[in-house]
């Protein structure tokens, strides 16, 4: 009797949940078990009394009230916000040249605008300093012709510098993707109503790749608040990442303000997203017509060309500089206090290829299947938050942002945690030293960047192309896999490279959990070259491999994407 | 490709199959270290293999302290001697009986073993000053032979070290100054020497990669980072002042071992003259704890063992060092690391006064200087506190007795030295300009 009863009202719940809605729980099962607990593990200690050990607040009183920590707010914010500032500045030129003139080159410029994103851990930082550091080759060069120096690297400024050159691409990537989304016959109309040149530009065109430039706009705020390579590097440490990392990292030390510094970033991450919303909101970008091409593109005269030229090598010139040291470094031998390295090899290339071999095979193996997992997870977020009504579907988005905000260090201590006691079956030994582990922690920390890629690509996506497939009598499943997904393409295969790109050279939470050489990925492989001076131009070596791989992959999805368009294209033409 | 991932599958399978002959070692040491003693070790007893996972100190304790319920790690191999403690406190640690012949008690005045036998020291290393010999050149500086050179005006901006918190070893050699000087003389000498920092870096190899890139051109540095650099080609020296702390690294096994057995033939290997002559490679530069090793090293290869090697060497209290790590970490980074540019300014300042004031025999701008100086020199508190029990416990979250009373909570405590310090460099700086406006 009571068999049946629950039968008939499993019978009953059943039908009621819509795919959508098993593929959320779905998914907050994942972001539950993979960063919530895992972090909250760490994190709760931030809530506890040093000395008993009861619930507390005091932690938080005290934050308020040290100076030292009101200015790391109050730098960090700054940081970030004139972050923005810059890579936006950096950013437009490249993504409105290219989408909007006809230009030669525009497929390698996207392509090397998307480069510095792609910093390898530490020897990033050295070709930095031996180009733009106070004896760098710059440096060097301007104090001996002209006897002064510029403090590119110094203090604040140099953060900022050197995060907006890095992080731009994120701003770059999404606002072209946006640009190229937008629907010609707006710009058409608006051009037959008398709009042209910056007018047009300002009140129609920008505010309709808006969507795209938020979402780069707002990665490049929260991740440049959260990161703490660059101040670290630039031994900048009155910040607020930094100063957890430094809190928490200290050896038999453990003090509680770490985790209330990693609970402020966390919090004060998803506050800007949920600024970020609330000012989209009201807003509706999305479009009708797809496929038509995007914005048309104009003829350059020759004069603007020259300039246009100019502009743009100007700013490749800068944003490559890092890796023009990089290269510089891995085919020099000594490099000390001199303009250029004394000579030049391909000794390190030589090391790098007989011992290594393993961790580039690794690395292709993790964060492509991150990567991919991240679109697929990301896809499948944006279209709950967006088109459904569930309950608590924000809360999805939310948390995968929030992962942005999680020192690497602290999930993989949180993983190390929870996961260390479970024994896998097939000899695989605990789960914590699995190197499935790696993937599913890359997969966590480059949720965000796919998710937001998504998240824009979607909004910019009218709701009536999805009705009109459905009147036509295509299922909802069918409707998103034939047209949401295809038309959401662009924005996925940005999504795609951003997270694939990043994970490739991702270390902090790694490093916690690799736990033998032979399953090490490339970061990790560069983190050991550069622990000992001979290690260095090997460490750069195979920085440079990190970078040529990641540019590769990026090529190779283009392509895969541009293939698949243009069959599917020619498919329904047939039809 | 096909045979590389063909390659690294049976790779994963072999790992997977791995059997008790198989040592599992974590380690902050650089490839160039372990590869040499791998290679050595396993022609020695090919019936072995070790399995070297890198990890930095911090990320290699807190590693062994999430995994001690289904330890994987036979052994632990680092530099810094406050790991080793942290690990034994915590009963991480296994004690175990250790065949070493021909390894004295002490080098230096610092014992070389764990006295209750948890961990042995395999190597030393001595703390110097790194120099950059074409920045050096090019500036026209001097070369620094001892900590006092580091404190006078013209290397101001020259000079890098790494945080203590960050690096235990850089840690020993502040408290070694705090000892062989005294409480008050002792931080006078780091704050005036943090003056000319240009950077604290946050990763003890941070140092020998500003001097050997020629971004600073002295770095307080632990000797091998110095000899390793200049035996790759890079244009540096070292000098070891002679006050240094002489301090060895370590291994030790952990405690339930997954292969006990094979972990004590791994350490018993190390301490063996064998296993000390690894150390004189090239790459690696350590100095052997077994005197018989320097027999066969190379030309000018400094001996710890010898009469002459660091005369002003103190007599280091490993007690006193250890009641107050967190402490003196902390007084550390809350007056210099974290305000390092309001004691660069204060200390310019008092520098460019004095310069202007040499010889004008100005009273009242010797008076002004000398308040200056004793401003930047103040101290929030006094050695006896920094000994008191109920101080420190401040400092140390898992406290080993309970019954000792707390007073105050870090950052409470942080805060108070925060604004006295920075007020402190502030009237200091206003004192130095009046000064030198006169």
């Amino acid at each position: 009797m009571s068999a049946t009863s629950t039968q008939s009202s499993r019978f009953t719940l059943f039908p009621r949940l819509s795919g959508a809605a098993v593929a959320g729980i779905l998914i907050a099962i994942l972001l539950m078990a993979f960063l919530v607990l895992p972090v909250a593990q760490v994190i709760y200690v931030a809530f506890l009394d040093a000395r008993t050990g009861a619930l507390t607040l005091q932690n938080f009183e005290d934050f308020f009230n040290t100076t030292l920590f009101q200015q790391s707010f109050v730098n960090s914010f700054y940081v970030s916000a004139m972050s923005v500032v810059v890579a936006t500045i950096i950013a437009l030129p490249l993504a409105y040249i290219t989408t909007r003139f006809n230009f030669a080159g525009t497929a390698i410029i996207q392509s090397l605008g998307f480069i510095p994103l792609i910093m390898p851990p530490f020897v990033g930082a050295v070709a930095m300093s031996l180009l733009f550091g106070r004896n760098g080759t710059v440096n060097l060069l301007l104090n001996d012709y002209f006897g002064f120096r510029i403090p590119f690297m110094e203090g604040l400024n140099g953060v900022i510098l050197v995060q907006s050159i890095h992080y731009f691409p994120f701003i770059l990537i999404n606002l072209s993707a946006a640009l190229r989304n937008i629907d010609r016959s707006m710009e058409e109309s608006a051009q037959n109503l008398g709009a042209s040149g910056l007018r047009l530009f300002r009140r129609i065109v920008f505010p309709l790749a808006m969507p795209g430039y938020l979402a780069g706009a707002a990665l490049v705020f929260i991740k440049v608040f959260d990161d703490l390579g660059t101040p670290l590097l630039l031994n900048v440490n009155t910040m607020l990442a930094p100063q957890a990392y430094l809190r928490i990292t200290g050896v038999g030390i453990n003090d509680p303000m770490g985790y209330v510094i990693s609970f402020i970033l966390v919090a004060f991450s998803v506050f800007s997203l949920w600024a970020s919303f609330l000012f989209m909101r009201g807003k509706d970008y999305a479009t009708t017509q797809k496929g038509g091409g995007g914005l048309s593109k104009r003829e350059l005269s020759t004069k603007e060309k020259i300039l246009a030229y100019g502009v743009i090598l100007l700013i490749l010139a800068l944003v490559l500089s890092p890796h023009f040291g990089l290269v510089l470094l891995a085919f020099g031998t000594i490099w000390s206090f001199s303009p250029l390295p004394d000579g030049f090899t391909l000794q390190h290339f030589h090391t790098v290829f007989t011992e290594s071999a393993q961790y580039i095979y690794n690395t292709l193996l993790y964060a492509g299947t991150a990567a991919i997992l991240d679109v697929v997870v990301g896809t499948a977020i944006a279209y709950i938050v967006i088109r459904t009504g569930l309950p608590g579907r924000k809360w999805l988005d939310y948390m995968a942002t929030a992962a942005l905000a999680v020192p690497g260090v602290v999930l993989g201590i949180g993983y190390l945690r929870m996961f260390h006691g479970i024994q896998l079956p097939f000899g695989l030994g605990p789960m914590a030293s699995w190197w499935g582990i790696i993937i599913i922690a890359l997969m966590i920390r480059r949720l965000p960047y796919a998710l937001r890629s998504c998240m824009a690509a979607l909004q910019q996506l009218s709701l009536a192309l999805e009705e009109a497939a459905e009147n036509l009598g295509a299922s909802k499943s069918r409707t998103i896999r034939r047209v949401v997904v295809p038309l959401m393409a662009g924005g996925i295969l940005a999504g795609f490279v951003t997270s694939f790109a990043t994970a490739a050279v991702e270390l902090s939470a790694t490093i916690m959990l690799v736990s033998r050489a032979s399953e090490a990925p490339l970061a990790y492989g560069i983190y050991l070259y550069m622990q000992s001076p001979a290690g260095r131009g090997a460490g750069a070596a195979l920085g440079i491999l990190a970078v040529v791989i990641v540019a590769l992959g990026t090529y190779l999805s283009h392509r895969i994407i541009e293939r698949d368009r243009l069959r599917t294209g020619r498919g329904e033409a047939e039809q | 490709m096909k045979k590389l991932l063909l390659g690294t599958a049976l790779g994963l399978l072999a790992v997977s199959t791995a059997s008790a002959d198989t040592i599992t070692v974590v380690t902050s040491f650089p490839q160039d270290l372990t590869g040499p003693f791998k290679a050595a070790f396993e022609e020695a007893h090919p019936d072995h293999e070790l399995e070297v996972v890198n990890r930095n100190t911090n990320a290699s304790v807190a590693f062994l302290q999430e995994t001690r319920d289904s330890n994987t790690t036979d052994i632990f191999w680092a530099s810094a001697p406050d790991a080793f403690e942290v690990l034994k406190s915590e009963n991480l640690l296994a004690k175990v009986d250790i065949q070493a012949e021909g390894i004295p008690d002490e080098i230096g005045s610092y014992p070389i073993n764990d006295p209750d036998g948890f961990y042995y020291g395999f190597a030393a290393s001595g703390y110097g000053i790194m120099y950059n010999t074409r920045y050096v050149e090019a500036n026209e500086l001097p070369v620094a032979q001892e900590w006092e050179d580091l404190m006078s005006a013209e290397y101001n901006g020259h000079v890098a070290m790494s945080a203590p918190s960050r690096s235990g070893t850089t840690h020993l050699t502040v408290e070694t100054l705090l000892q062989g000087d005294g409480w008050e003389e002792g931080w006078a000498k780091w704050k005036w020497i943090a003056g000319n920092m240009n950077t604290v870096t946050e990763r003890s190899f941070g140092v020998p990669d500003a001097v050997n890139s020629g971004s600073a051109g002295y770095g307080i540095v632990i000797d091998f980072f110095g000899l390793a650099s200049k035996a790759t080609g890079f244009p540096v020296e070292l000098v070891y002042p002679s006050v240094t702390a002489i301090v060895p690294a370590n291994i030790g096994v952990i405690e339930n071992a997954p292969n006990e057995e094979g972990a004590k033939t791994f350490v018993e290997f190390v301490l063996s003259p064998e296993g000390q002559e690894v150390l004189l490679n090239p790459s690696i530069m350590r100095l052997p704890v077994n005197p018989e090793a320097y027999a066969n090293a190379p030309e000018g290869f400094p001996n710890p063992f010898d009469e002459d090697f660091a005369p002003g060497a103190i007599a280091f209290d490993v007690d006193k060092s250890g009641a107050r790590y967190n402490l003196v970490n902390s007084l550390f980074d809350v007056m210099i690391t974290y305000r390092l540019d309001d004691l660069r300014a204060a200390v310019s300042a008092v520098q460019e006064a004095e310069a202007a004031h040499a010889d004008s025999g100005n009273e009242e701008a010797q008076a002004l200087i000398a308040e200056a100086r004793t401003l930047i020199e103040a101290l929030p508190i006094t050695e006896e506190e920094s000994l008191d029990p109920s101080f420190t416990g401040v400092f140390q979250v898992a406290r080993k007795t309970e019954d000792t009373e707390v007073v105050g909570r870090q950052a409470e405590v942080e805060q108070e030295w925060d604004s006295f310090t920075v007020d402190n460099y502030r009237k200091a700086r206003e004192l130095a300009e009046q000064a030198a406006a006169l």
